[in-house]
C-alpha cells in the first residue's frame, strides 16, 4: 500500500459472498454444507441401532444395511450417519476456546505495556515447542480421554497462533487515533479493548479460522483413531477406522466410508477457508 | 590439551580489538542466547512433562495393579519405583537420571516382575528404527518440496499449477490416519503389492524390509510434502511479481536465467524455515503413523505406554521427542542466519 492511503474504513468482505466468490470456495460450500446436514440430521435417518449388533460381524453390503456390517455386526451406514455428532461437536467447541483464550491473551499482551506482555508471550512459546499430539497424549495420561479434555488440550495446542496474531495486530491497532481517542474520553480498557480494537483487528482473526477448525478434527480424530478418546461403543467417524481395521478384507466399507466422510469434511473446510484468504488477498484487504 | 592463542593474552592492545570483533559478530552473541533460550525452554517442557504425567488421581502402581492390589505389595513397589517421594523431589532425581540418559524404571515392567525394568534399554531399538523412517522420509521430502513447490510458483495460474497445488491442498490437510488407511487399502486389499503392517522382530534392521517401509513414508510424505509445496509456490509466486524480476525481464534477461539466477535464490532462502517445519512436523507425525503400521519406532512406543499407563515410559518418551522439536527449531534458525546476510542487522 502506499503511503498516501488513507486510513479510510476498510471494505467489509462478508464471509458468504467472500467465499461464492470463486469455484474452490464453492464447491468447499456446497461439501460443507451437505457434511453438515449428514452429521446434523444423519442421526434421524439412522435406519438401525448404533450400538446394536444385526448380523454377522464383518458381512458384506446388503439390502438392510448398505454399507454392510462392523466388527461387531453393527450397520455401519447408521453409525456413519451418527458419528458427525461428536466430530463436529469436539472440533467447533475446541476452535471456539482456542480463539477465546487466543484473542484474550493476544489482547491483553498486545496493549498491556508491562510484564503481562513479555510472561504471556514466553508461555505461549513454551506451548508452541512440543509437537501437537504430544500435547494430546499427555493430557489424556494426565487426565483420562474424555470429551472435555480433549477438547482443551486441542485449545492448549492451537491458541498459541491465534494469540500471537492477536498480539500483533493489537499492537499496531493501539496507536491508531480512534484508540488514542476512546483511551482520551475515558473509556474503561476493557470497552477500548472491545469496542475499538476487536471490530478493527477481526479480519485477521477470521482469515486462519478454516485451518484451526480443520485441525480441531484431526487432533482430536487422531486420539480417538489411536483409541486414546472416545470410548467404544461410541460412534465417532475416527474411532470407527481403527476398530474395523480387522475386517478390511471382507467389508472395507466399514472403514473407508468414515474415513472418506472425514477426509471431505476436512477438504471443505480447507477450501472454504482458503477461498476466503483468497478473496481478502484480491481485494487488497491485507491486515 | 589446550593451545593458548596469543591473541587472547590480554595486552593493553589486545583489549579493545577483542570488544570491537565483538560488536563485528552480533551473530555470536545471538547464537549463545538462542541456545541458551533453547535450553531453557526444554528446561520448562520437562517439567510441564513430569507434572503431567504425575497429575494421575492415586498413582501409577494403583491404577496399573487394580483395585485389588495389597497395600504391602503398592507399598514395596513404590519403593522400588522411587515414586514415595514428593513430586519436586522425584523431579530432581528424575531430570538428573535423565541427563545422564537413566530415565528409570518402566512402572509395568516393575509391575510383572520382569528381569530388566530399565527404561533407557528398551529406548534403543525404537529411537533407531524412527530415525530410519524420519531419515529415509525427509531424504526424499526436501527435493520433492523444492521441486514441486518451484515448479507450481513458476507456473502459477497455469495447469501445471493446478496439477500440484490441489492435490497438495488436499493431501496436506487430510489426518495421517486417513491417507494411510486408504494407502493400505488400495496398496494392499486392491494391488496386493506391500504390506499392509510394518512389523520388525525385537533386534532386526528397518533395512531388512525396506518393502515395509514404502507405506509408512509415503504416508508422512503425502501430508508433509503438501503443506509444504504450497508454502514454497507461494515463496515462488510473491517472488516472481518483485520489481528486480521485472527489469531483468525488461532488460532482455533469458527467462531461464532470470528464474534460475534472480528468482530461485531469493524464493528457496526461506524454505530452510519451511523445511525445518517439515521436520518439526515429522516428529509428531511419526506417532500416528507408527501406529497405523505398527512399526515399533518410539511413537507406537509412547502410544503403547499411554495406552498401558506406564508414567515413567510417557515422561521418557515424550521428554526426547520434544527434545528433538526444539533441536530442529533451534537448527533452523541459526542456518537461517547463516544464509541470509540480511537478517543479520539489528541483531543485538
Amino acid at each position: 500500500m502506499s503511503a498516501l492511503s488513507l486510513p479510510a474504513r476498510r471494505r467489509r468482505i462478508r464471509l458468504p459472498r467472500a467465499v461464492a466468490a470463486d469455484w474452490g470456495g464453492r464447491i468447499g460450500a456446497v461439501l460443507l454444507a451437505f457434511i453438515l446436514l449428514v452429521a446434523i440430521l444423519g442421526p434421524l435417518f439412522a435406519p438401525h441401532d448404533t450400538t446394536t449388533p444385526i448380523g454377522i460381524p464383518g458381512a458384506g453390503p446388503s439390502s438392510s444395511a448398505p454399507f454392510g456390517l462392523d466388527f461387531l455386526g453393527r450397520d455401519v451406514l447408521s453409525r456413519v450417519l451418527s458419528g458427525g455428532r461428536s466430530t463436529l461437536l469436539l472440533g467447533g467447541a475446541a476452535t471456539a476456546l482456542t480463539y477465546l483464550v487466543g484473542i484474550t491473551v493476544g489482547l491483553v499482551a498486545g496493549y498491556a505495556r508491562s510484564i503481562a506482555d513479555p510472561l504471556l508471550m514466553r508461555t505461549v512459546d513454551v506451548f508452541l515447542s512440543f509437537p501437537a499430539l504430544l500435547v494430546m497424549l499427555l493430557f489424556v495420561t494426565a487426565f483420562g480421554g474424555g470429551p472435555g479434555v480433549l477438547v482443551g488440550a486441542a485449545a492448549i495446542v492451537l491458541f498459541p497462533g491465534v494469540a500471537r496474531i492477536v498480539r500483533t495486530a493489537t499492537l499496531e491497532a493501539s496507536t491508531r487515533g480512534y484508540v488514542e481517542a476512546a483511551v482520551a474520553r475515558g473509556e474503561r480498557t476493557a470497552n477500548v479493548l472491545r469496542r475499538e480494537i476487536l471490530p478493527n483487528i477481526a479480519p485477521s482473526i477470521v482469515a486462519d479460522l478454516g485451518i484451526r477448525f480443520s485441525w480441531s478434527i484431526i487432533l482430536i480424530a487422531s486420539v480417538n483413531y489411536l483409541g486414546l478418546g472416545l470410548r467404544p461403543p461410541t460412534a465417532d467417524w475416527g474411532l470407527m477406522v481403527s476398530e474395523n481395521r480387522e475386517i478390511v478384507s471382507t467389508n472395507p466399507l466399514s472403514l473407508l466410508a468414515p474415513a472418506a466422510i472425514l477426509a471431505l469434511l476436512i477438504i471443505a473446510v480447507n477450501l472454504v477457508g482458503d477461498a476466503y484468504v483468497r478473496q481478502r488477498a484480491r481485494s487488497g484487504d491485507l491486515t | 590439551m589446550v593451545v593458548v592463542p596469543d591473541a587472547v593474552v590480554p595486552t593493553p592492545e589486545a583489549e579493545p580489538r577483542r570488544f570491537r570483533a565483538a560488536r563485528k559478530h552480533p551473530i555470536a552473541g545471538f547464537v549463545a542466547r538462542r541456545v541458551a533460550t533453547g535450553i531453557v525452554t526444554l528446561f520448562v517442557v520437562s517439567i510441564l512433562i513430569f507434572l503431567a504425567t504425575n497429575i494421575l488421581p492415586g498413582n501409577a502402581v494403583t491404577v496399573i495393579l487394580g483395585r485389588s492390589a495389597t497395600p504391602a505389595v503398592v507399598h514395596r513397589l513404590e519403593r522400588q519405583l522411587n515414586i514415595d517421594k514428593s513430586v519436586p523431589a522425584r523431579y530432581f532425581s528424575w531430570l538428573g537420571g535423565a541427563v545422564h540418559g537413566d530415565f528409570g524404571k518402566s512402572v509395568v515392567a516393575e509391575v510383572e516382575s520382569k528381569p530388566n525394568t530399565a527404561v533407557s534399554s528398551t529406548l534403543g531399538d525404537p529411537l533407531r528404527n524412527s530415525f530410519v523412517l524420519a531419515a529415509l522420509t525427509t531424504a526424499l521430502l526436501i527435493p520433492l518440496t523444492l521441486l514441486l513447490g518451484a515448479v507450481a510458483g513458476i507456473k502459477a495460474g497455469r495447469a501445471a499449477d493446478h496439477v500440484i497445488s490441489f492435490p497438495a491442498l488436499v493431501m496436506g490437510g487430510l489426518p495421517e490416519f486417513v491417507t494411510g488407511t486408504i494407502l493400505i487399502y488400495v496398496f494392499f486389499n486392491k494391488l496386493g503389492l506391500l504390506p499392509p503392517v510394518a512389523l520388525l522382530s525385537p533386534g532386526e534392521s528397518p533395512f531388512s524390509n525396506l518393502k515395509a517401509l514404502v507405506l509408512p513414508v509415503l504416508t508422512l510424505l503425502a501430508v508433509a510434502a503438501g503443506a509444504g509445496v504450497r508454502q514454497v509456490r507461494a515463496g515462488m509466486a510473491e517472488t516472481l511479481q518483485q520489481d528486480y524480476i521485472h527489469f531483468a525481464r525488461l532488460n532482455g534477461v533469458r527467462e531461464r536465467r532470470v528464474i534460475w539466477r534472480y528468482a530461485l535464490r531469493n524464493a528457496l532462502a526461506p524454505s530452510v524455515q519451511i523445511i525445518a517445519q517439515n521436520l518439526q512436523y515429522l516428529v509428531g507425525g511419526i506417532i500416528i503413523v507408527e501406529s497405523v503400521f505398527a512399526y515399533p519406532g518410539i511413537g507406537t512406543y509412547l502410544v503403547n505406554a499411554v495406552t498401558s499407563r506406564d508414567v515413567i515410559e510417557v515422561q521418557a518418551a515424550a521428554v526426547i521427542l520434544a527434545a528433538l522439536y526444539i533441536a530442529i527449531n533451534l537448527l533452523a534458525d541459526l542456518i537461517v542466519v547463516f544464509l541470509v546476510p540480511k537478517l543479520r542487522t539489528g541483531m543485538r
